[in-house]
């Protein structure tokens, strides 16, 4: 494995150790953009978990916030708050609630949940980032069923219109979303073609692959000009536990300790065996 | 210090010529000073300024909800953003906008719905805000300025630069009766009484105060004195104001350009109610969509008149006496 590949692995085991104390929640989606958060921790982006307000860190938004319990494994993994926080999702006066918040947790720079919305406040801090002439960028990861919203296609007209070129759009496009497949749901076709159609850079991405979302997002800032730049990953809902991926629904789902416990020990033996 | 200029005469200038200029000082002042509008700087006076400062003046086009979000964003990283677009859509068009990327994330912006009430005129039922006053009400720690004139709504943009939160400044665009001098101090957050009396309070805000103060003059003719107070904010609500008028009057009339249900005349019968219950009547929309007109028209259609106060103030003094 790649250390990104492993650095994936090691969220994943910290996630599945938090859902397994909680017992339920969005665990599907909170695992199909593992791969992104390693590509983003481990090698794109710039922060200092000691000190999460740095003024020179890069920003990312979670617009799917209800993924909040993957980044939190993340942000625990990178070493900004302890792991054992895990342990206190959902729990009253935690600071890790089921979606993201920025005035509990250290390491989440806006507060998501209301679908669509992350996507506009994310292009607002990029474009306050230029006004004030400041060299950080901003990710910004959109749920595949969050396109359904008509804000953020008003965002995509927006960011493109002012040249965000230090703003980059994840879509988790795992063909999933709350009642059943996204082409069932309502169909989103084809993504970056929709994005470059918008005046965006647009890539199709193997996006459980870390070093190939790495690798796309640098590629992306070498070519985009002044587009901002959209990274359509396509990802497996679940990816890296099988029985979880097996699941025709597992957007929201309970967990037994012994599920925990498997999902665990797959992905331990992952790295023992690497 | 109040500096009051009512003689029932209409403001020199519209607000939409005030607000490029109050703006263009903020711009001088300080360098976080954005604004965002969703196709209607035109309609406010602010074209020509967005093409003196393009970096500054941010035309979204005409998309409220990520015009917030990106103004959510933006202060997030220090800027401190005007929002402006016409009431009805600052209000219902982007309210879980406002309420979750500005309130609850904890970020910064002020948002300005022109076009109060029945001062959509001509742009009609689809156009009239009557329920922005509620709306903005139900977010917790929201400020809502109701603008009476030009004079105050200059002090709002310029005095609430700073505010952390969800500011809502909610103003007509065109000439209102001018009820303050330039000598005005405005604290936001506390209630100008413009007129003692001893019969009635009449508590108003945004075009009514004007109407009040035409009540006022009735009726003393008539014999009765009434209290005149401009609210100002309708959040927070003076309370402190209100409940010691409604000790010394014993009855109260609210009046605004809203509708009745959540805006000013609720809010002060929870106060009473809360702590010196005390008979109210409120003037205002009764529970109706708007419609086309001139605001003449618009007014008596909706009794939004110093006649209607009057009326009120009479049936107030005659339920507080037992009659």
């Amino acid at each position: 494995m790649t250390d990104l590949e492993k650095l994936a692995v090691r969220i994943r085991i910290a996630e599945m150790k938090c859902f397994k104390k909680r017992g339920f929640g969005h665990v599907g989606g909170s695992l199909s953009i593992v791969d992104t958060l390693a590509a983003l921790y481990g090698k794109l982006m710039k922060y200092d978990p000691t000190n999460p307000q740095w003024e020179g860190r890069d920003y990312l938004v979670m617009s799917k916030g209800h993924c909040g319990p993957g980044l939190y494994a993340a942000l625990a993994v990178e070493g900004f708050f302890p792991e054992e926080w895990l342990m206190t999702l959902n729990e009253p006066r935690t600071k890790l609630p089921s979606h993201c918040d920025k005035n509990l947790t250290p390491g989440i720079d806006m507060s998501t949940g209301s679908l669509g919305q992350g996507a506009s406040t994310s292009a607002g801090m990029a474009l306050a980032a230029k006004l004030n002439g400041q060299e950080n960028k901003v990710f910004c990861i959109l749920g595949d069923g969050e396109c359904d919203e008509g804000q953020v296609w008003e965002m995509l007209l927006f960011a493109a219109a002012r040249k965000l070129n230090n703003y980059v759009v994840f879509v988790d496009y795992n063909y999933k979303q709350l009642d059943g497949s996204t082409d069932d749901v309502l169909p989103l076709g084809d993504l970056r073609a929709k994005f470059e159609a918008f005046g965006w850079y647009a890539v199709d991405v193997n996006g459980n692959d870390p070093d190939a979302v790495a690798n796309a997002v640098e590629t992306g800032f070498a070519q985009n000009g002044d587009r901002p730049i959209a990274v359509v990953l396509h990802t497996k809902k679940g990816f890296g536990v099988d029985f979880i991926e097996e699941m025709e629904f597992n957007h929201h789902i309970t967990l037994t300790e012994e599920e925990a416990d498997r999902a665990i020990g797959q992905l331990e033996r992952r790295l023992t065996n690497d | 210090m109040i500096d009051l200029a009512y003689t029932g005469k209409a403001d020199e200038k519209t607000i939409k010529d005030s607000f490029a200029d109050v703006l263009r000082g903020l711009f001088a002042e300080d360098p976080d000073v954005i604004y965002l509008d969703a196709d209607l700087m035109n309609s406010m006076g602010t074209y020509k300024l967005s093409k003196e400062f393009p970096d500054r003046c941010i035309d979204c086009g005409i998309q409220e909800a990520n015009m917030v979000g990106v103004a959510a964003g933006a202060s997030a990283l220090g800027k401190k953003p005007y929002v402006h677009t016409f009431g009805p859509f600052a209000g219902r068009r982007c309210y879980d906008q406002v309420f979750i990327s500005v309130g609850y994330a904890k970020n910064n912006v002020r948002i300005i719905g022109s076009d109060a009430g029945v001062t959509a005129a001509y742009n009609g039922g689809t156009h009239m805000p009557f329920e922005d006053i509620a709306l903005y009400r139900a977010i917790p720690e929201a400020m809502i300025i109701d603008v009476t004139d030009q004079t105050q709504f200059d002090a709002a943009i310029r005095q609430t630069k700073d505010r952390p939160g969800v500011t809502y400044i909610r103003c007509p665009r065109k000439n209102c009766t001018k009820v303050y001098g330039p000598g005005t101090e405005f604290e936001f957050g506390k209630a100008n009484v413009l007129r003692e009396g001893s019969d009635c309070a009449v508590i108003a805000c945004g075009i009514m105060v004007a109407e009040a103060l035409k009540a006022a003059e009735l009726l003393e003719a008539e014999g009765i004195h009434i209290v005149v107070i401009d609210a100002v904010t309708v959040k927070p609500l003076d309370t402190e104001t209100v409940l010691s008028y409604a000790k010394s009057c014993k009855a109260i009339v609210t009046a605004e350009n809203a509708t009745v249900i959540g805006g000013l005349g609720s809010a002060v019968c929870e106060c009473v109610a809360d702590s010196c219950p005390t008979i109210v009547k409120r003037v205002g929309v009764q529970d109706l969509y708007g419609e086309v007109g001139d605001v003449g028209y618009l007014k008596e259609r909706f009794g939004l008149t110093a006649e209607t106060i009057g009326a009120k103030v009479k049936e107030a003094i005659r339920a507080k006496e037992g009659r």
